[in-house]
């Protein structure tokens, strides 16, 4: 059942690139059959109707599909509720008299635009390196000539649910983006579609990665704050492909 | 506002019978040799299911493409929210399906308001779609034997939706996404992303470009080329709350349309059975739960009147099911328009459920006892936990609530048989021409007609358009039509800054949508249009004289970019208003109370309404000019739908 409450907000307000930011307090009334957003919509309405700037916070979809919301609440990317994007999540996780300190996903490569709004761009580049299957339109043929095991199609599901939102990096201690390049690697070499560029992808999407991104030290925390929760193992399933590809990726003659 | 019948509505339908006409068509349109395909310069703007294929399509053909977003990145296009599936006429079920059947099951779905020789192209590239994406990568749903697997959709008595867990939109749009992300790195698609389109730029009537801008530094860009091609979606938030994101918007397609591109049928607008009901007013979207659901969830409402019983204590025998009882032969399954109106049909005779008593049940029990929790839970377990985590129920133990919302938008800039606007030069593809779904779209079709456009039909029809202007370059920006459009932009973004009113972009967006709904919404009359054409007028002015936009022009401003999109809705809000006047039918998703046949189903005049309305921009404020392209039916008879 839904009831009023209030909630005090501390919220990161940050007006460029390079200016230095610092946190904001309001209040705000809610009901708590509404979205975390919708409360932050009401916030912005308040503030526009006073002649103060809105906050600038990005979302899209409001279903958890297209990846665009994503902030940290109380020190959590995507706030309290498991495997629930920032958009999915309501205000009856919260009760009356709660502080809630939201702030943009902190990482080296994700340089803050605006208030909550941060840069991902180096996600597209990941996939620009590899992130596909070279199959020119037309070239296809009949779907049903290559049966695929259930089983690897439902693996590959899960690792190509990923929704690219980076939670996954702003979660971990070094900014890491195994997660996000492991689920779409995975997604690919489960199937017998991404065979052929396996192993030239693997090398050539982890290069990227590395270009951008901390490293790896399995703390795990990508899987808690994972909306999708994409599974960890995905991770040591392209590590072990990486290993593999240093030595498939040798010209033919080299290889043993 | 004259009706005209119009020499230049010319839809160019090649001629042949319904299954040679494209394959006609194929051989007769003029070639860009390979050579020369690098010597020309496509915008694709949009970067969803239609956008993405097309630029990928086209980058791999050799063509020089600019890619536009004005997301993040390519991925976040609403596509990727598409839950239920995409039909392709495989018959891998052999239970009698065919291109033929499914152009068939298209054109009475739409009610019979779409151009018989595009609908018939649409179904035969269908297979072609589910071909491409299966070897890109894209995750279908399987058999235990490794083929591909099926479930049926509304409107429709065979098994042909291809599905990829309830996330196929996602699946397919990244398939895409992955495609056109592969011709970027290669070099062959240029793209441009946090830049929005502001106006489409023409020169002796042809179009050579567009002016964007910057969502970050707020530059205004001129970017000129051979063909333009919009692929920005459709207009379903001009209604406020609808499963649209929160972005969606008509202004790329608005802004083409005042320079001169026809818009058609706008007043067509389809209302989606299943969407989660608003739980208060402050609501920022409704949430679609997908028409699948519909296979094994059996809607019913109580048969007493006000009943504020929970579902489980209303017995077997207090309780209507009333689409079995209307419609026998499809039961739970007849088509959104049906389902949807029969929805409100009970509500408003005061049957509703839930604590606002705005919804019906959608009731999965005797699914659950039959085939399992797991099965169940198989298939729909991802729409389960939304709905859970957005309204705290368990639809495993408590129906569903469902009411309608609005979804998709059958309306959009004219095209003709080559995608081609009534703008030389520029092509409208995806949801965002007018071409496929007639007055109403089947379920699971969108992606379809989205796919079919980018990547098999504009790839051969754009290369017709193109010939011709080999070896002329395309318009510099420095040319006059781009400096002026240019200043023009820039002005317009001044103006809002300079209002400084009292009240938000989102309080006026939200009025405009509730205007919209309740008199251009789910079931329409004459009276009631017309108070929408004055109520929407007045509340335009006092936009433009009392919407607060604070902030810069050269920074990241959300309220800026909504102030545009918003302007554009009150625009199109209007025409929707008109055309829903003239067309004296109901047809679809456009139903006149004073059309209805003795049963409450929507009735059509065939005699006096089977065209296209198209309607020509003239100036701001002054009503626009509605041409006529009549629909020739020669393959199909044109019967009173029935669904019983």
């Amino acid at each position: 059942m839904s009831e009023m409450i209030t909630v005090n907000l501390k919220i990161w307000r940050q007006e460029g690139p390079d200016t230095k930011g610092v946190f904001e307090k309001y209040t705000q009334k809610v009901t708590t059959e509404a979205s975390f957003l919708e409360m932050i919509d009401l916030l912005n309405e308040e503030l526009n109707n006073q002649g103060l700037e809105p906050i600038s916070i990005e979302s899209d979809c409001r279903e958890g599909i297209c990846g665009t919301c994503g902030v940290m609440i109380n020190g959590q990317a995507h706030g309290p509720r498991k495997a629930t994007t920032t958009c999915q999540l309501h205000m009856r996780e919260f009760s009356d008299g709660d502080e809630i300190v939201i702030e943009p996903f902190r990482a080296g490569s994700f340089p803050v635009i605006r208030d909550l709004v941060v840069d991902r761009s180096p996600f597209d580049q990941i996939i620009e390196s590899g992130g596909y299957i070279s199959v020119n339109t037309g070239a296809a043929s009949d779907a049903n000539l290559t049966p695929v095991p259930k089983e690897a199609a439902d693996q590959a599901f899960d690792a190509a649910a990923c929704i690219g939102c980076g939670a996954c990096v702003a979660a971990c201690p070094n900014s890491a983006a195994q997660l996000f390049t492991s689920a779409k690697l995975a997604h690919m070499a489960l199937l017998p579609q991404g065979q052929a560029e396996r192993w030239k992808r693997t090398e050539s999407m982890v290069g990227t990665m590395e270009e951008f991104f901390g490293s790896c030290t399995n703390h795990g925390e990508c899987h808690e704050a994972c909306p999708k929760e994409i599974s960890l193992d995905f991770i040591a399933f392209m590590n072990r492909d990486y290993m593999k590809a240093k030595v498939k990726n040798r010209a033919l003659s080299g290889q043993r | 506002m004259g009706t005209n019948n119009n020499p230049v509505l010319d839809p160019r339908v090649p001629s042949g019978s319904l299954d040679e006409k494209w394959e006609n068509h194929k051989f007769s349109m003029k070639l860009v040799n390979p050579n020369n395909k690098r010597k020309f310069d496509v915008i694709v703007v949009g970067t969803g299911l239609a956008g993405a294929s097309a630029a990928a399509s086209l980058g791999e053909l050799g063509y020089k493409v600019k890619a536009f977003t004005f997301h993040d990145s390519p991925r976040r296009a609403h596509s990727i929210a598409a839950q239920g599936g995409i039909n392709a006429a495989k018959n891998y079920k052999n239970d009698g399906d065919s291109v033929y059947r499914l152009f068939y099951d298209t054109i009475k779905g739409g009610d019979y308001r779409s151009r018989e020789a595009n609908v018939h192209r649409l179904a035969e590239v269908s297979t072609n779609i589910i071909d491409q994406a299966t070897a890109q990568g894209v995750p279908f749903a399987r058999e235990y034997g490794g083929l591909l697997d099926n479930r049926s959709f509304g409107g429709a008595q065979v098994s042909r939706t291809f599905y990829a867990r309830g996330q196929t939109g996602q699946q397919l749009l990244l398939g895409a996404y992955s495609a056109m992300m592969r011709q970027v790195a290669a070099g062959s698609v240029e793209l441009h992303t946090r830049s929005e389109l502001l106006d489409v730029v023409t020169k002796d009537g042809k179009a050579c470009g567009i002016v964007t801008r910057d969502l970050l530094s707020g530059e205004i860009v001129a970017h000129s080329a051979h063909a333009v091609v919009l692929a920005t979606g459709g207009y379903g938030n001009v209604y406020f709350l609808s499963t649209n994101a929160m972005m969606s918007n008509v202004t790329a397609a608005w802004r083409a349309h005042r320079r001169g591109a026809f818009f058609a049928n706008p007043c067509y607008t389809q209302i989606h059975p299943t969407c989660i009901p608003a739980s208060d007013d402050f609501q920022s979207k409704l949430t679609l739960m997908s028409e699948s659901l519909r296979n094994d969830g059996r809607i019913w409402v109580p048969e007493a009147f006000d009943d504020s019983r929970p579902a489980h204590e209303i017995p077997e025998s207090e309780r209507d099911y009333y689409l079995e009882t209307k419609y026998p032969a499809f039961g739970n399954l007849v088509p959104r328009d049906v389902a949807s109106r029969n929805a409100k049909n009970v509500v408003d005779q005061g049957h509703g459920v839930g604590p606002l008593k705005n919804g019906v049940y959608l009731d999965f029990s005797a699914a659950i006892q039959r085939d399992g929790h797991s099965a169940i839970s198989a298939k729909y377990g991802n729409l389960f936990d939304m709905y859970e985590s957005i309204t705290g129920e368990n639809p495993y133990e408590v129906p569903m609530r469902i009411y309608p919302a609005i979804h998709y938008t059958m309306g959009g800039v004219w095209v003709d048989y080559n995608l081609m606007t009534t703008i030389p030069g520029l092509y409208a593809i995806g949801e965002a021409n007018f071409s496929d779904h007639g007055a109403n779209r089947l379920g699971a079709s969108a992606l379809m007609q989205g796919l079919a456009d980018g990547y098999f039909v504009l790839p051969y029809t754009i290369g017709d358009g193109l010939a011709d202007q080999l070896g002329e370059p395309a318009i510099s920006t420095d040319d006059p039509v781009f400096t002026n459009a240019v200043k023009g932009i820039e002005d317009e973004t001044s103006r809002w800054l300079s209002i400084n009113g009292t009240r938000s972009v989102d309080y006026f967006h939200r009025e405009l949508g509730r205007l919209v709904w309740d008199y251009i919404g789910m079931s329409r009359n004459k009276e009631g249009l017309e108070k929408a054409v004055s109520e929407i007028a007045a509340l335009k002015e006092e936009f433009f004289n009392d919407v607060r936009v604070l902030g810069s022009a050269d920074t990241l401003n959300l309220s800026l970019e909504k102030a545009g999109r918003v302007s554009d809705f009150f625009e199109l809000a209007e025409l929707m208003a008109q055309d829903a006047l003239k067309r004296e039918e109901s047809c679809g998703g456009h139903f006149r109370e004073e059309h209805q046949t003795p049963e409450g189903e929507a009735q059509r005049d065939d005699e006096n309404f089977a065209h296209v309305a198209a309607w020509e921009w003239n100036e701001q404020n002054v009503l626009q000019t509605r041409h006529v392209e009549e629909l020739d039916f020669e393959n199909v008879t044109l019967t009173q739908r029935s669904y019983k």
